[in-house]
């Protein structure tokens, strides 16, 4: 018996699409290389909020431990990135990344 | 509506009933924030003007001077002086500045500060939020303020400040592993992450005695690194007056600049609050082992009074350190916390475990 | 909770607002900041799941390091007097309607599957720090000491492409 007072999943599934979405546009949209790595944080965080709603409201711890380690990779993954997006900028002296073709035939 | 001194949990519970009887539970809650809210101003309001004279007086103390001396017995109304003067200047901004992030950046501090100040504990039921991650939720919280310092240096659009705010920035940063990391030490000791369970477990002894080495190293470490995470004392290189003015707020004036001189002051001591709690006992009295009388001596001081009298010498001591040692280095600052401070804590990390798990503790 | 439901709403209309702005905003840094506007929406939201542990983590590792990590990055580079780089309206246009098909197919997929619920989040003592404690230390250990060495080779790592004289 489902309780009436709770937040639906349904409602969290919707958010985090959304979420999701707006992030894959911004990929797509962007050629400031720093705005898309921004929108990858996004779409890693739509997932994560999704993995911890599906672990709370089918009452398995799993979810959140994958969000934890989702968020150990994401946190490794910024130190590396951004610290490849310096060395782009310091070569290149912009991080538009259409200037960034040089390994296209 | 019993009034006891040793222990607030009756009194507001009571309160909270009266106020059930007579208002819907929307308007209790609604009714009960804001005196908490009201409480938490008045007392950040108050207790931050007597920090500044407190750190005039022990300046002066240390220089062999008197201080203020002029406003009031002893200069007592000085700060307040001090802050009628600052209510009543003009708020300038700057030329270039980016208005709406220069108007932000003392409110992100400030509600950093005040989100910190909801879990402390300052007396048996007299604690606003008691989570089981306590500890936790205050190293997260208190890393919100770097956010608003950096926007402060970006907004201004002035190099000094741009540069002290990007000091600043690093400094906390590198710090806060420390800060977490000696209070991890004593989550091993304490066995729980909520700061009343905390408080309650160091009854008999404090932690600082009953995890006695560890306990120690872990204690110097966390004075060492909050004091470096208040960008105070030797560490506060990020608004070295002789190189950069005043760092990240050297464009903010009047009620502004009073924002971040009282976040400044306000997160002092909840430093040293987090010290009490987590080293000192909490409101807890000293006791010792088998001094029966001594000990029931030391239970009839309140404890508001023993929490206020713990903070107050830690505040002393992290006063005494701005006052006596010389400014360091950036490089030096950076060295401190990577190559010496951090090593310490994860060895310490290992003693402590150690400890706990032979039960070498009291 | 009668609260939760409009706590939900308001939290997710800030999250999708501010990472709307993200993409939106002229200067790289009011994006940085709209971001971290989204990230403490998304805080909220698992304490509305009564994952406290996972709502610290997050505000820990989102807000106070990605994201200074994040303004450190715009601070250097030094990019509001580069500004925007405009890509076509076209490109824009066709991303903005793949986009938005992808959000339909993923809520289509979504509703297609039976999504039972089987426990009240608001009761349900999951999040807690006691018991995700006890299972990542037993059954996920392996993967929490290799993240462990994760971030040892990211933080070489990342030190040595912040090197000038790599070469």
């Amino acid at each position: 018996m489902p309780n009436l007072q709770i937040i639906p999943l349904d409602y969290y599934i919707i958010f985090c699409s959304a979420l999701f979405a707006i992030g894959v546009v911004g990929v797509l949209v962007k050629r400031n290389a720093l705005v898309i790595f921004m929108s990858i944080e996004l779409m890693l965080n739509s997932a994560n909020l999704l993995l911890a709603a599906f672990s709370a409201y089918r009452n398995d711890p799993a979810g959140q431990i994958f969000v934890f380690f989702i968020m150990v990779v994401a946190a490794a993954e910024v130190a590396i990135g951004l610290a490849l997006l310096v060395m782009i900028y310091r070569s290149t002296h912009t991080i538009d990344i259409n200037v960034l073709n040089k390994l296209k035939w | 509506m019993g009034f006891n001194i040793y222990d607030f949990t009756g009194m507001t519970h009571n309160m909270h009933v009266s106020f059930m009887e007579h208002m819907s539970p929307l308007m209790t809650t609604i009714v009960e924030w804001t005196i908490i809210g009201v409480c938490y101003l008045l007392f950040i309001a108050l207790f931050g003007l007597f920090l500044v004279y407190a750190e005039r007086k022990v300046c002066a103390m240390f220089q062999q001077r008197m201080g203020p001396m002029r406003v009031g017995y002893w200069g007592l109304l000085q700060t307040i002086a001090d802050f009628i003067k600052l209510l009543m200047k003009e708020l300038i901004t700057p030329k270039g500045v980016d208005k709406f992030l220069y108007n932000l950046a003392p409110f992100i501090i400030m509600i950093a500060t005040f989100m910190a100040m909801a879990v402390l504990p300052f007396a048996k039921g007299l604690q606003t939020l008691d989570f089981d991650i306590g500890v936790f939720y205050v190293t997260a919280v208190s890393s919100i303020g770097v956010i608003g310092i950096l926007i402060a240096g970006w907004s201004s659009n002035n190099k000094y400040s741009l540069i002290g705010a990007m000091r600043s920035g690093a400094q906390i940063l590198s710090y806060e592993l420390s800060v977490s990391l000696s209070l991890v030490t004593m989550i091993i000791l304490a066995g729980s992450m909520q700061l009343s369970v905390i408080v309650e477990g160091q009854r008999d002894a404090w932690f600082i005695f009953k995890g006695h080495v560890p306990a120690l190293i872990a204690f110097v470490i966390f004075l060492i690194a909050g004091t470096a995470e208040t960008n105070r004392g030797p560490f506060d290189l990020a608004e070295a007056e002789s190189e950069l003015t005043a760092g990240f707020h050297t464009e903010y004036s009047g009620i502004k600049f009073a924002f971040f001189f009282l976040a400044e002051y306000i997160n002092m001591f909840i430093v040293a609050a987090m010290a009490v709690t987590v080293f000192l006992g909490g409101w807890m009295p000293l006791h010792f082992g088998s001094l029966e009388s001594f000990n029931h001596v030391m239970d009839f001081i309140p404890p508001l009074v023993w929490f206020f009298l713990k903070v107050g010498g830690v505040i002393f001591l992290i006063m005494w350190f701005k006052w006596t040692f010389p400014r360091l280095r950036v490089d030096q600052i950076l060295t401190l916390e990577w190559k010496y401070l951090l090593p310490i804590n994860l060895v310490n990390i290992l003693l402590m475990s150690l400890v706990v798990l032979t039960k070498f503790h009291l | 909770m009668i609260f939760s439901k409009y706590l939900f709403f308001i939290l997710s209309f800030i999250a999708i607002y501010a990472a709307l702005k993200v993409l939106i905003s002229k200067k790289p840094m009011h994006s940085v900041l709209y971001l971290t506007l989204t990230f403490f929406a998304i805080g909220g939201h698992y304490i509305l799941l009564n994952a406290q542990f996972l709502a610290v983590v997050h505000i820990i590792v989102y807000a106070g390091a990605i994201m200074v990590l994040f303004i450190y990055t715009v601070m250097l580079l030094n990019l509001n007097i580069q500004g925007e780089f405009p890509k076509s309206r076209l490109a824009k246009f066709a991303s903005a309607i793949a986009g938005g098909i992808l959000l339909f197919t993923l809520i289509a997929v979504f509703r297609s599957y039976d999504l039972k619920v089987l426990a009240d989040p608001s009761l349900n003592q999951i999040g807690l720090v006691k018991n995700l404690g006890k299972i990542l230390f037993q059954d996920y250990y392996l993967p929490f000491e290799l993240s462990s060495i994760l971030f040892l080779a990211a933080m070489v790592g990342a030190v040595m492409l912040g090197k000038k004289d790599i070469y």
